[in-house]
């Protein structure tokens, strides 16, 4: 995953032996665990028919029928609540919201049901439940649909959340996700879908979930992150590497709840600074709460103040200068890396 | 199709009838050339497309006071030109330009006009009926004599705030007309397949509300409707439902092909044999208008398109720094001040210093 796969153009033409689409390996994750278990079915908006709305479930719904891949009416709140309700009674439903801005309407039924149900009943009844959606921004879609509040479902105890920035990883914690007990929210992004790397279909492997990943070995700096800002943070490392002589070590966190804090905290250890990089706001956010684990588990070990770079604390704006200059892009992260390599601040 | 009587005198005087018209044909070209913009990628997200609903949107909106409240969702182009948002605003806001009439900050989905009393432009599907209702209910307290309409799509009818805003509107008796939309499609989901009831009018009687379907093609019929049922509102405080039978031509964004659902017989059936301008042009020529007065209209309307366009693509982009314009009303800046040190991200000059209600 360099910065070249994202620079790729269409994903159809490149896709070799072993490699595919981030967008590809959640469809064949999907598709496993479908013929693995009669139990797991799949309901969302515009997932069957339409063949979803950014073409993930493509073909699912012609091969396990509208029973198994089925269409929802628009009506978030009932249809994650149904999600649950099945769940409890042994069904394993994989629920797809269009993106994660939509999953606010049925917010209720994630953090004061799904949520609770295991705790709050005392462990008699469990909800094995997936719910998938993108976030992101980027593509001057503006305010109410560019938002990334990984951070609010992370902070809620009785919530799985995981969030993947590679294909292969996309697939094995998916399926993690499937077999798992709790309601695991899986966060998926928009430009991520189309980032390319190596899967082997036949290793079937299910990932674990709660273990972050070294995304990148390197010994100056480490930066933590999740998801597409992982994408990002790889790019800005590389860049950091040629250009200004940096050897910088990537943390991909992939689950946020529960957090591997060791992971995170041996690379800190090593390296001496951090800088945590999100998609998101980063105040109150997955930022605030890695940077708070890393002055506690690494205070004698810091040689700078721990650094965060997220989307600039404003709704987001439709036009592209506003939308270009709010993003965490890479020359953000760059710059706030050499903020803390070199101590400007 | 209609549940409701359809006049024999046409409802409106000639002027007024010519200037729906011009709004209806003003409409279209519109949305040609923002559709022609995103192509040529000057306009970017999503784009919303309403060729096809013409006379739903100025239909409704003619029964409108100066006075009354306008509300929509995201394809609200139509309803905004309508409304006399001018469409050098409209396009400047697709463009994403200082000019535009959110100053570039909403896009397609937002737009709105204060002035016009045309309060958004909203892109979390059924997000504004509480919003409309809130509203009318201001209304009441303020007591005026006003009324709210509110656009949604069929697909909206299907979440808890289109129950829930029914239900208020009419057990505390507001002046709101929900206006539905039912273009066949809610992306690619027509409606027997999201709605149980998809006779959507009859939903209103769940709450005891008035609910009437027109023919959303019918510039008349829908004006008629719409008049009578926003007098109601406004008059007699009697909240209702209207739903007008259209269809989009297009696909429901500009980046959807809008054939993988219906068939392009279908679109032909509705476009070619059911045009809502075609219609209102015929019936123009008979009741006596000459074409040469027609196609003045019509070149007017272009015209007016392709120079908000070039207005459109001379205004300035926003400037970076006043990113965080808007966001909180003038004199919380300092508010902020203490929330700087140490800033959260190390740019605390982007964060905090662009715009933030200074
Ligand atoms: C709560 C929510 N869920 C999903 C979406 C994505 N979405 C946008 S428009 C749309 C279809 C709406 O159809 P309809 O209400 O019939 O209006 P139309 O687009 O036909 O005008 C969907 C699913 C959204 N914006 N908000």
């Amino acid at each position: 995953m360099t910065a070249q796969a994202q620079a790729e153009p269409g994903e159809a033409a490149v896709s070799g032996p072993g490699t595919m689409t981030f967008r590809e390996a959640i469809r064949l994750a999907l598709r496993e665990e479908m013929a693995r278990d009669e139990q797991v079915f799949v309901m969302g908006e515009e997932v069957g028919l339409f063949d979803g709305s950014y073409k993930v479930t493509s073909g699912l719904m012609d091969e396990f029928g509208p029973d198994r891949v089925r269409d929802t009416p628009i009506s978030e709140e009932a249809f994650v609540g149904a999600g649950i309700g099945a769940a409890m009674i042994g069904e394993r439903p994989v629920v797809e919201i269009m993106t994660l801005n939509f999953l606010l309407v049925a917010m209720d039924q994630v953090v004061n049901h799904a949520a609770k149900v295991g705790a709050m009943f005392g462990g008699e009844v469990r909800v094995p439940m997936v719910i998938r959606t993108p976030n992101g921004a980027g593509n001057q879609l503006t305010a109410q649909h560019s938002q990334s509040f990984d951070g609010w479902f992370a902070g809620t105890p009785g919530l799985k959340v995981l969030a993947p920035a590679n294909p292969a990883d996309a697939r094995s914690l998916l399926k993690a996700a499937i077999r798992d007990d709790d309601p695991v929210l899986f966060i998926e992004n928009l430009p991520i879908y189309k980032e390319k790397g190596e899967v082997d279909p036949g290793d079937d492997s299910i990932g674990e979930i709660g273990l972050a990943a070294i995304a990148r070995e390197g010994s100056d700096l480490s930066i933590v992150s999740h998801s597409f800002a992982t994408v990002r943070s790889l790019q800005a490392a590389e860049i950091l590497e040629r250009e200004h002589g940096y050897s910088v070590e990537v943390v991909d966190l992939r689950s946020l709840r529960p957090l591997d804090v060791a992971t995170v905290a041996d690379s800190v250890v090593k390296t001496n600074r951090a800088l945590c990089v999100e998609e998101g706001w980063p105040s109150f956010g997955v930022t605030s709460e890695i940077a708070a684990r890393i002055q506690k588990a690494c205070f004698d070990d810091l040689d700078a103040p721990v650094e965060r770079v997220g989307m600039a604390e404003v709704p987001l704006p439709y036009a592209k200068p506003l939308e270009l200059a709010a993003m965490p892009g890479t020359d953000r992260i760059v710059a706030a890396a050499i903020a803390t390599l070199e101590g400007a601040r | 199709m209609s549940e409701s009587v359809t006049t024999e005198e046409p409802p409106v005087g000639t002027e007024e009838r010519l200037s729906h018209y011009r709004s209806m044909v003003l409409s279209r070209e519109f949305e040609t050339a923002a559709e022609r913009q995103y192509k040529a990628a000057k306009i970017g997200g999503y784009c919303h497309l309403s060729s096809g609903q013409e006379a739903t949107s100025v239909g409704t909106v003619a029964g409108l006071d100066q006075d009354d409240y306008l509300v929509t969702g995201y394809r609200c182009h139509g309803f905004a030109l309508a409304r006399g948002v001018s469409a050098k605003a409209a396009m400047a806001e697709l463009f994403g330009r200082e000019d535009g009439c959110a100053h570039g900050r909403g896009g397609s989905m937002h737009l709105l006009d204060v002035e016009k009393k045309f309060y958004g432009g909203w892109g979390i599907v059924a997000g504004q009926l509480p919003i409309a209702t809130g509203i009318a209910l201001g209304i009441v307290r303020q007591g005026r004599s006003q009324a709210v309409l509110c656009e949604l799509g069929e697909g909206a009818v299907n979440m808890g705030a289109w129950h829930e805003s029914l239900n208020l509107a009419a057990l505390w008796d507001l002046p709101v007309v929900f206006l539905v939309v039912n273009n066949s499609y809610g992306m690619g989901t027509s409606v027997d397949r999201a709605s149980a009831e998809p006779e959507i009018f009859r939903r209103a009687a769940a709450h005891r509300m008035h609910g009437e379907r027109v023919d959303g093609n019918d510039l008349d019929e829908v004006i008629e409707a719409s008049r009578r049922l926003l007098d109601r509102a406004r008059l007699d405080r009697r909240p209702a439902v209207i739903e007008a039978v259209t269809y989009r031509y297009r696909g429901h964004s500009v980046a959807d092909a809008g054939l993988a659902y219906r068939s392009k017989e279908e679109i032909a059936d509705w476009s070619e044999g059911r045009d809502p301008i075609a219609r209102q042009r015929l019936r123009l020529q008979e009741s006596g208008v000459t074409v040469e007065d027609l196609e003045a209209i019509e070149d007017e309307a272009r015209s007016e398109v392709e120079a908000a366009v070039e207005h459109a693509a001379a205004s300035a982009e926003p400037s970076v720094d006043q990113l965080a314009h808007g966001m909180y009303a003038p004199g919380s800046a300092a508010q902020f001040e203490r929330m700087r040190p140490g800033s959260p991200f190390g740019e605390e000059a982007l964060t905090f210093d662009a715009g933030l209600g200074a």
